[in-house]
């Protein structure tokens, strides 16, 4: 309980005798309300919408063959892999704030990170249908595991693509059984309060008779930690494997050693813009300001300033390196970046990523909730543009004019990318809705009040 | 203990299960459980809303086993990563990359890492569910209508009829004493089950039977013979509309699936009327000249010249005596060889420029035709080289020009 109380964002904000039952009021009267709020229908309409265009559209690409995508020699990765890339990206905040910042002691993290870590799990989900569909034949994805088959045939495990489908795998399930580990207590809560016999049912099942005994709960704690501890380096390891996808080739522009650590910290940059894109509509509309503060959007702007001076260092290191490396393609490739077909992409990426983060040294701009919004939308722009000009550039320019190449992007590729949005924010307001959104016995634990006072 | 309102005890003829205390902050359950912990109780627990840091300490909870349940389990899959990964790809179905080893372990080291994680992760979870105790659908404190806030607001703290050093009078008052909200009888519970439904067991039993079923039919397939082909879900392309050369198309009389080209018909540029220029021919016989379109000028020379540097001084040598590197080195192996022929032989010097080209275009014993590689008016400039050389050996300085002649002296 050496938690000092001015790094506390509760502290004085939960008033009354009872905050415990303030804190599961604010949360579960979500759930209990007999209507969500006309913004979340509002939002699910759009959303469904854009789940009708990607479903169409990822029929169309499945019926069709992927060349109705834009994609073609030599950008034979184009947007489905740019959009893999981005999505996978968004899904590392969750479990950076959920394990890395629970590691170290950031008790703040409480109040966000039961949804970043369902942003994560969504997000993972937008990310997996792209190389499901761009391996071209999409009814054959099982070819990816090491399941017994009729030819003898064993994946080959040195790939950095196998090493993708075993990092994205491993790291859907720790975070959707981190997910649900941390969902139980609340669960609990909800079967408690419940008055119909199916929610009883329902959040009963998924409670598995959690009584919240302490005997129960240090166990449980013990195992919330060796998680976390398991998914920090997961969490890395992730980014760094995708980023392998690029570094181990030959390309100029991809192979490169900063790649892993340069991908990872614009991973957690671009999630923690997505977390802020989705905590200041939710905190609006689900009345939650209570309990997620400014305080905490405003150490959420702290990280995003902060990783997007390490992705700025990473985007000048690449020119500097090139420059230093004296190799004649390595050094063409970063030039035709900044200055070459795709300059356009390159400099709004440096806008968004590097310039538009800086507003976030002034205490002003990191307590407008405006500012720290317009900035998340931003900086989720920067980072797909980003993940463009890496594949894209570099593809069209390689080492022989001859096989250099155009990249035009088709309607569908529009709509796939429109439309994953569909179904990541579809899967996120029913899980507002109907699941837990906040950890509110990770949040109680916090409050000053949970703390044993006497020792 | 006046001062403590007691909760109305219904008619309960289930005997007592324990005894509960309601407390309203974290501070005065700690208190409680160390009183309780001190008195010497073991079977007893507290209910909290949320993890309360230094309960642990107060009610003397030791350790949990959980962190070697996972070492063991990250052991596992560390294990079944490399040896599956070094069964598959060095073993069962050798994967040559670029020639490297089979086994390249830097390569399979990040599929161990995950294997490892994803092995802890869910010993993490299921470990601390089964030592948990959890999935539990009933307990006793369901009962109480009161009990349900443990979740929301409320602490408790609950001491069991089978714990050794139970008193109801004595554990009663110690509770008492440790200034309760609520201080509470709770009876076993009768009416449910803490197991199981029988029902939700048969219907997992019948659905696990079920999702074997697939299984079997796969198992059945590979055993069986099958009086028809292979089942295509998904054609890929494996069949295509159009017809293979050597099957047969109703469309067509003669049912053929390939068709011959209408009687007459000449491919692009295979048009090739003129004798002299593609058979070398006037009439019957040889052509003695060059055809009408080839000139005997410097530049046919020079391609000429270029052309036979390519493809006949290999074998006749730069000068055409039939000493090329390919002809020195088949005479060093001793393989039996027919030897190209020395050009400046009589009987070629004789030879008309038509029968030259036919040689070059159709080959003659040993050499083979060279009408794929060359073309029509470049194998005319070839013979009009081939006659030069013949020439440089019988030249006479009357055939010379006076201004060449003057040059000479």
């Amino acid at each position: 309980m050496a938690t000092p109380s001015t790094t506390n964002p509760y502290q004085g904000l939960l008033k009354g005798d009872n905050p415990f039952a303030q804190i599961t009021d604010n949360v579960s009267r979500i759930m209990e309300a007999p209507k969500p709020p006309l913004a979340w229908y509002i939002a699910l309409g759009f959303a469904l919408m854009l789940l009708g265009i990607f479903g169409a559209s990822l029929g169309y690409v499945v019926w069709e063959g992927i060349g109705a995508w834009g994609h073609i020699h030599p950008v034979a990765w184009g947007f489905p892999i740019v959009n893999f890339v981005f999505w996978v990206g968004i899904g590392h905040a969750g479990t950076l704030i959920s394990a890395v910042l629970f590691l170290f002691r950031q008790n703040w993290r409480t109040a966000i990170n039961r949804f970043a870590e369902a942003m994560t799990i969504f997000a993972v989900v937008c990310a997996a249908v792209f190389p499901g569909v761009h391996i071209g034949r999409p009814w054959l994805p099982y070819w990816m595991f090491p399941i017994p088959n009729q030819m003898g045939m064993w994946p080959q495990f040195r790939s950095p693509l196998e090493w993708d489908v075993f990092a994205v795998g491993t790291y859907a399930t720790v975070s959707i059984l981190f997910w649900y580990m941390g969902m139980i207590p609340d669960f609990a809560t909800f079967r408690d309060r419940s008055v119909s016999t199916v929610r009883r049912f329902v959040y009963g099942l998924l409670a598995m008779g959690w009584r919240g005994s302490s005997r129960q709960w240090h166990r449980y704690e013990r195992a919330y930690l060796l998680l976390a501890a398991l998914a920090t380096p997961l969490v890395l390891s992730v980014h760094s494997v995708v980023s392998f996808d690029f570094a181990t080739s030959q390309l100029p522009g991809w192979h490169t050693t900063i790649f892993p650590p340069y991908f990872v910290a614009g991973a957690i940059f671009g999630g923690f813009a997505m977390v802020v894109v989705l905590a200041v509509p939710a905190r609006q509309f689900f009345g939650l300001k209570k309990i997620i503060t400014m305080k905490h959007l405003e150490l959420m702007a702290k990280v995003i300033l902060a990783t997007g001076m390490i992705v700025g260092y990473a985007y000048a290191m690449e020119m500097f390196i090139a420059w230093y490396s004296g190799a004649m393609y390595e050094q063409f490739a970063f030039l035709n970046r900044a200055f070459g077909n795709f300059a356009w992409a390159y400099w709004t990426m440096i806008f968004c990523n590097v310039l538009s983060p800086q507003v976030f040294w002034f205490k002003k701009m990191r307590t407008n909730v405006w500012v720290i919004f317009v900035v998340g939308i931003i900086v989720n722009v920067g980072m797909w543009f980003e993940r463009f000009v890496i594949i894209c550039t570099s593809l069209t320019r390689d080492f022989l004019p001859a096989n250099w190449g155009a990249f035009i992007p088709s309607p569908i590729d529009y709509a796939t990318l429109a439309g994953s949005f569909g179904l990541f924010f579809t899967l996120f307001l029913l899980f507002c809705r109907y699941l837990p959104m906040v950890a509110m016995a990770e949040v109680k634990a916090f409050i000053p009040e949970g703390h044993i006072h006497d020792h | 203990m006046s001062d403590i309102p007691k909760a109305a005890t219904p008619e309960a003829p289930a005997p007592l299960y324990g005894v509960l205390a309601e407390y309203d902050d974290p501070t005065t359950l700690a208190r409680a459980a160390r009183k309780v912990r001190d008195a010497g109780y073991t079977r007893w627990d507290t209910y909290t809303p949320f993890p309360i840091h230094g309960m642990d300490k107060a009610m003397g909870i030791r350790m949990t086993k959980l962190p070697w349940i996972v070492l063991v389990a990250a052991l596992i899959g560390m294990t079944v990563g490399t040896v599956f990964q070094y069964w598959t790809n060095a073993v069962n179905y050798r994967w040559l990359v670029s020639g490297k080893p089979f086994w390249s372990w830097p390569a399979n080291v990040p599929i161990i890492f995950e294997t490892t994680i994803l092995f802890s992760a869910f010993a993490a979870l299921g470990g601390m569910l089964v030592l948990n105790n959890l999935p539990l659908p009933a307990h006793p404190l369901d009962l109480k209508e009161r009990f349900r806030r443990v979740t929301d607001d409320k602490f408790f703290l609950f001491i069991l009829v089978r714990d050794p050093k139970f008193d109801e009078k004595e554990t009663r008052e110690l509770l008492a004493a440790t200034s309760p909200s609520v201080l509470d009888d709770v009876h076993e519970d009768r009416g449910s089950s803490d197991q199981v439904p029988k029902g939700l067991i048969y219907a997992l039993l019948i659905a696990g039977a079920a999702s074997l079923v697939p299984f079997a039919l796969f198992a059945k397939a590979r055993e069986s013979k099958m009086s028809h082909g292979r089942i295509h879900v998904v054609w890929d392309m494996d069949f295509t509309p159009s017809y293979k050369p050597q099957s047969g198309n109703p469309l067509f009389d003669d049912q053929r699936g390939m068709r011959l080209p209408p009687a007459g018909s000449v491919p692009v540029d295979h048009l090739r009327v003129d004798d002299h220029l593609y058979q070398g021919k006037v009439g019957p016989a040889f052509a003695s000249t060059l055809p009408p379109g080839i000139v005997a000028d410097e530049s046919t020379m020079k391609l000429g010249k270029a052309q036979f540097g390519i493809y006949c001084a290999p074998c006749h040598g730069q000068s055409g005596e039939g000493n090329g590197p390919i002809n020195q080195r088949a005479e060093t192996l001793k393989q039996g060889w027919v030897p190209p022929s020395n050009l400046h032989q009589q009987y070629l010097r004789d030879q008309p420029a038509g029968e030259i080209f036919r040689t070059i275009t159709h080959g003659i014993r040993n050499m083979s035709g060279y009408a794929s590689q060359i073309d029509p008016e470049e194998r005319w400039a070839i013979v009009l080289y081939v006659r030069a050389l013949q020439k440089s050996r019988t030249a006479q300085v009357s055939d010379l020009t006076d201004a060449e002649r003057a040059q000479l002296k």
